[in-house]
């Protein structure tokens, strides 16, 4: 069943630099129901991270209403977007932001260790099956430091998966890897859009775009396009079909 | 987010660090330490000076000669000869909390006995002495009454001294020794007493009726000091006045004329002292405390740094749900556990450092609870207020900053 996950309505962002107003984001209205894909693009500048940002309920938005699974964000307090994040979002960054001489197993648990309802237990269990399925379950007990790149994103993703959320937001995650580890990651993402997790996706490369189900187009604080991806690319079929000789792992 | 989730991020930070954080506490653990340490040697010190004072008898008072003018020269101090024997009767008659008191003459010399002999002194004192200045005898007798009124030759001697004439365990009752030619019988022992606190020693004595001394050794008509009791501790100095005043009665100064003699009582010099190394103690403490100071600036340093380091974990941390109070008590409970985990183990090693420094240099050491205690709440306040504005730091960054900090 599709319901609304995201709803943004006539949204605005200034930012002050001196005396000098940027406006970031100049009325945007968007809809993202639950199990789409969906990427948002743009050129550096366009306000695609602006936008990320206030989905991420990281930042206010100047005018406008946001609404993440029912709950209009401009009304809470700091703490209490803090709680949202805890509980509704999963955040996977473009350069993994794992701890350091930290194991995969707790770098996943990190998240719910903010939420006092999960005991250490629970934590431990749910950690354990977010690495399971991102296909790490061996290498739980290993630092970020011994995993190549491609293996951090995916403890990443566990982070993000761990606290069951309603929405995935991935911001340039595939920016720091060569090409297949980066179809490795976007096979990932498909097989989590396949189980049902819905999922936003900032990127700049249009061929990564395609394997999401629908892109939306920045271009100076506004929405440029949109459209549905109709010949979407299956990133495990285009693993199989890069050349043998370029399957070497290199872990940045 | 409840508290105990914060202990274990906090560990688990500090344990990615452990060298690190191990330097951080060392500031913390000297200076505890340094702190313990010198609080006990000077406490240590006071308190032995307060038990050897109190060994001589707190309610011990003394007179001395003073200046005394002859023919408009001034004699000095020690050439004074303002005391006499009718003083002891003036002390007697008229001062109700003296309790006891005595004489002192004192005459330096060699006693012989058989082919040994021995440097000593010999005191002049009455029957009353012992107990003023808290000797008791081991064995024998002591004089009597008309022992003193005739000048007998008698005498009492202590453990040095019949160490060095007669041997350790020799029993010398009986024997008679000669001391500046003149032939004394021995007729007790006195029981060892030790050194006092200026280090001499009080077992080096020979002690005969005041009128042998007086008349048979020195030939003198006067006296050299009185020696007398108080009833009680409190009443000292209510006897000091009574002495002062019987005296000048009996010496014949009025009104404003300078007094020939001086009256010490032990309980002040006992408070002079302690004063003195409660003083040498603070200014011991002060300097430890200032060590204490430096690594407690040295834990804000490292979580000053820890925090720019850490920029980025600081907002992965608030991205997947840490509020700001989340990461201020993070910070704050790290630098506490470090300044805790240093106090306590600071506190072992100023123990151990000033237990080692009593048996290594033979002073005396006491490490009191309450410094363990103080130096222990000091190093909780020490993290918390050190750690505040690093923590209050981390708390206020901009997730979005923090994320992408380089």
């Amino acid at each position: 069943m599709n319901h609304t996950i995201i709803q943004v309505k006539d949204l605005h962002k200034d930012f002050h630099v001196g005396e000098v107003t940027v406006r970031a984001l100049r009325g945007i209205d968007m809809e993202i129901n639950s199990g789409e894909f969906v990427a948002i693009m743009g050129a550096s500048g366009s306000g695609k991270s602006t936008m990320l940002n206030i989905l991420g309920c990281l930042e206010k938005p100047t005018i406008g209403e946001y609404q993440l699974d029912g709950i209009n964000m401009g009304e809470l307090n700091r703490n209490e977007l803090a709680g949202l994040r805890n509980k509704k979002l999963g955040f996977v960054f473009q350069a993994y932001n794992l701890l350091p001489r930290t194991s995969a197993l707790e770098n996943v648990e990190l998240p719910l260790y903010y939420n006092s309802k999960v005991s250490s237990r629970e934590r431990r269990e749910r950690a354990t099956e977010a690495l399971r399925a991102v296909g790490l379950l061996d290498r739980m007990h290993h630092m970020p430091n011994q995993l190549s790149g491609g293996q951090q994103q995916r403890v990443a993703i566990a982070r993000s998966l761990v606290n069951d959320p309603v929405v995935i937001l991935a911001d340039e995650a595939t920016g720091n890897l060569d090409t297949r580890t980066s179809y490795e990651i976007m096979a990932l993402f498909q097989e989590l859009n396949d189980k049902g997790k819905t999922i936003v996706f900032v990127t700049h490369e249009p061929d990564i775009a395609r394997f999401t189900t629908r892109n939306i187009v920045f271009r100076d604080g506004l929405i440029k396009g949109e459209h549905p991806v109709t010949d979407r690319l299956s990133a495990l079929e285009m693993l199989n079909q890069l050349p043998p000789d370029e399957d070497v792992d290199v872990s940045l | 987010m409840n508290i105990s989730n914060l202990f274990k991020i906090a560990i688990n930070a500090l344990r990615r660090n452990k060298f690190r954080a191990f330097l951080t506490m060392l500031g913390i653990i000297i200076g505890v330490a340094s702190v313990i340490a010198m609080l006990a040697i000077g406490e240590g010190s006071k308190r032995s000076i307060q038990e050897q004072m109190s060994s001589m008898g707190t309610n011990l008072i003394q007179v001395m000669p003073a200046s005394m003018e002859r023919g408009g020269v001034q004699l000095g101090n020690t050439n004074s000869e303002s005391l006499t024997l009718k003083d002891i009767t003036a002390i007697q008659n008229s001062c109700p909390d003296v309790v006891a008191v005595s004489p002192e003459l004192r005459a330096s010399g060699q006693a012989v006995y058989g082919n040994k002999n021995w440097p000593t002194s010999m005191y002049g004192i009455n029957d009353e002495y012992l107990n003023i200045k808290k000797y008791d005898l081991a064995s024998g007798r002591m004089f009597t009454e008309s022992e003193i009124k005739s000048m007998g030759k008698v005498c009492l001697v202590g453990h040095t001294v019949v160490k060095n004439l007669f041997g350790e365990d020799a029993d010398p009752i009986g024997q008679t020794i000669r001391f500046k030619k003149v032939p004394i019988k021995i007729i007790g022992v006195l029981a060892p007493k030790g050194d006092n606190s200026f280090g001499r020693d009080q077992d080096d004595i020979i002690m005969a009726p005041y009128t042998t001394v007086q008349k048979r050794i020195l030939a003198i008509d006067y006296i050299q000091g009185i020696s007398m009791s108080a009833a009680s501790e409190q009443k000292a100095n209510a006897a000091i006045d009574e002495v002062e005043k019987a005296l000048r009665k009996s010496h014949k100064i009025t009104g404003k004329e300078q007094d020939d003699f001086r009256v010490f009582s032990q309980s002040e010099l006992v408070s002079t002292f302690s004063s003195i190394s409660n003083v040498l103690t603070a200014l011991l403490g002060a300097i430890a405390g200032i060590s204490l100071l430096v690594g407690g600036i040295g834990i804000m340093n490292i979580m000053y740094v820890s925090v720019t380091e850490r920029t980025r974990e600081i907002g992965l941390r608030m991205s997947i749900g840490g509020r700001g109070i989340d990461i201020l008590m993070q910070f704050l409970i790290e630098s506490v556990l470090l300044s805790v985990i240093g106090g306590i183990l600071g506190i072992i090693l100023g123990y151990l450092a000033s237990n080692l420094v009593g048996s290594i240099m033979g002073w005396p050491v006491y490490v009191m609870s309450s410094s363990v205690i103080l130096s222990f709440l000091v190093c909780s306040a020490i993290g918390i207020f050190f750690g505040w504005y690093p923590a209050r730091k981390a708390a206020g960054l901009n997730p979005i900053d923090a994320l992408r900090y380089e």
